[in-house]
């Protein structure tokens, strides 16, 4: 360890991590033991969310519109995490989200419900109608259980676009819209809050423990007297009503639901965003989507080479920092030291 | 020690492809008994364990704990009735430290009937029970991740995971396998300990010497069939066993 002289009365330094106190045996048992330490664990994430509970204030209409968009994809990633960390690697965001869509259309266009009723009851119904149709999939793993979720969105658009329901092809337009932007933005914006702090929250709690043993080793989970397949259903419920949220809002933001909305993008864009920000804790698929969706719009101004440029990024980030940006932060802000005297 | 049974299985036959794993077994414990189960590697200890706990469905036969047809049920029923099993390759939580993998058992249905069990208090019982299988209390063994711990430790890990079930019948599928002399001394009087308070115990070993000291009665599978059941020393006598683990004279 690097040591370094002091002029005055010889006092001797070393360099120690900021952390140390902190984490004194294990992660997720902190002594605190002074108000640096507090601000020390508090800083990054006290900064994330007044940092983006202002930028609708500081930014203008279109970049506003782009935070929307931007939040709609990180609440998706969440989606797509809590639903990895149970062990279950789904391809469905586009069934969620074309789902709580669709739900959220057919309530307004139908029934006239307000959006405020919409949304809610979308959330919950898309969750559900998900959940069933995935359900007989839960034992499947892997590639198994992601070709079903992928495959799933598919027949739905095409029983639409062949019977004509719920619009067909043309899809059901003129909706109520959001009261206004603000409106919108605030509203996804904690939305996405309430999901991230939400999930952490979950995930540390004895339940959550359990659906992280589900996904380390299932077999153990059995012996430990656990009925897998009910706590998966519980958490793909979770993670589907979570996507739907996402479709119903889109719905009444566009004023409009169609086939797009079982689009593969709100597949591929929530993964792209966990992979390259780090998956496994819902930080990082959030980070992900705040670089991925922003980068999407600077690019637009180069036409088709965005696509190629675009492409480029995001290969190096996933060859340089495959374990995702979000990660490596977070240990680097973790290896922060400072001075301290040594007898 | 009472005469009620607890384990009653009835010729249950099980076959992987063409290879017949367990072939007719039958045989029936009772309630704070302590049976060794021994044979050659491939004799289908294993399978049987599988067999009993609902991890393999058996091709005919029929297994009944509590005088209740436990066949063919989901491993997680079986082991909220009482059953709890070790594994023979350690199947730990691999990125939960020791203590957050006993909160898995600690959280089922089984065992909140126990105790109340808040969050928090669960972590008080885990670093109870692994203190008890040897994890030093106020070191920082029982919050290392469990694939930073030495092998020893993830097999006491196994140990601790069924004790936290508090199962009526606990079955140890090689437990020390793997273990170093001194962690076998150490960790058998746990086992002893876990019997006197009142659980039958199944236990699959391949050092005869450590269960020997401990089991009351031995079954000898070979080529999945049972070849002998009784106490240990007329076991070894027996000439089918002799043959199954030397081989033939002639």
């Amino acid at each position: 360890m690097a040591t370094r002289e002091k002029g005055e009365k010889g006092a001797r330094y070393r360099k120690e991590r900021l952390d140390r106190g902190i984490k004194a045996r294990s992660d997720g048992i902190f002594a605190l033991t002074s108000y640096r330490e507090a601000l020390y664990l508090l800083f990054p994430r006290t900064a994330t969310v007044i940092g983006l509970l202002l930028l609708p204030l500081i930014l203008d209409e279109y970049w506003t519109k782009v935070v929307v968009i931007t939040c709609v994809v990180a609440v998706l990633s969440l989606s797509w995490d809590f639903i990895a960390l149970t062990g279950m690697f789904s391809l469905g965001q586009a069934l969620f989200f074309g789902a709580g869509s669709y739900l959220a259309g057919i309530f307004n266009h139908y029934w006239g419900l307000p959006p405020i009723l919409t949304i809610p009851m979308a959330t919950i119904g898309g969750g559900i109608f998900s959940t069933v149709l995935i359900l007989p999939a839960l034992r499947l793993r892997g590639i198994y259980f992601a070709m079903v979720t992928f495959v799933v969105p598919l027949i739905l658009v095409r029983i639409i676009e062949m019977s004509g329901i719920f619009g067909g092809v043309e899809g059901l337009s003129a909706l109520t819209p959001m009261p206004n932007l603000w409106v919108a933005c605030y509203l996804i914006i904690i939305a996405l809050f309430v999901c991230l702090f939400g999930f952490r929250r979950l995930m540390d709690t004895d339940y959550g423990l359990v659906l992280k043993g589900i996904k380390s080793n299932d077999q153990a989970v059995m012996s430990g007297g656990i009925n897998i397949y009910w706590f998966k259903t519980q958490a793909l419920f979770i993670g589907a009503a979570t996507g739907a949220f996402t479709g119903a809002f889109m719905t009444h933001y566009y004023r409009f639901v169609g086939l797009p909305a079982f689009s593969m993008d709100y597949t591929i864009l929530p993964i792209a965003s966990t992979v390259i920000g780090g998956p496994g804790m819902f930080a990082g698929a959030m980070f992900g989507a705040f670089i991925l969706m922003p980068l999407t719009e600077f690019l637009r101004a180069i036409g088709t080479w965005r696509v190629v440029l675009y492409s480029f990024i995001m290969v190096v980030f996933v060859v340089a920092i495959p374990e995702g940006i979000f990660h490596y932060l977070q240990r680097k802000y973790h290896q922060f030291e400072r001075w301290v005297k040594t007898e | 020690m009472s005469d009620e049974g607890i384990l009653r299985v009835e010729r249950v036959n099980k076959s992987f492809g063409g290879v017949q794993a367990v072939h007719e077994v039958s045989f029936e414990v009772r309630k704070g008994e302590f049976v060794g189960i021994i044979g050659p590697n491939g004799s289908g200890k294993s399978t049987l364990v599988n067999l009993i706990t609902g991890f393999v469905k058996p091709n005919a036969g029929r297994v009944y704990f509590y005088g209740k047809d436990i066949t063919g049920k989901k491993p997680y029923t079986i082991a909220n009735l009482g059953i709890a099993r070790s594994f023979q390759m350690a199947k730990a939580f691999t990125d939960l430290s020791a203590f957050k993998n006993l909160i898995i058992p600690l959280y089922s249905p089984r065992v909140r009937r126990f105790r109340g069990g808040q969050y928090g208090e669960r972590d008080d019982v885990a670093i109870d029970i692994l203190e008890e299988v040897g994890f030093e209390r106020d070191s920082a063994v029982p919050f290392k991740t469990a694939n930073s711990l030495p092998h020893g430790y993830v097999k006491r890990l196994e140990l601790a995971r069924c004790i936290a079930l508090r199962p009526d019948l606990m079955i140890l599928d090689e437990l020390f396998s793997g273990m170093s002399m001194a962690e076998v001394a150490g960790t058998l009087p746990v086992v002893e300990k876990i019997k006197e308070e009142g659980t039958t115990l199944i236990m699959i070993e391949h050092r005869l010497k450590e269960l020997f000291r401990v089991v009351s009665r031995v079954m000898v599978l070979n080529y999945g069939q049972k070849i002998a059941d009784g106490p240990p020393e007329e076991v070894m006598e027996s000439e089918a066993v002799k043959k199954a683990y030397l081989g033939s004279e002639e």
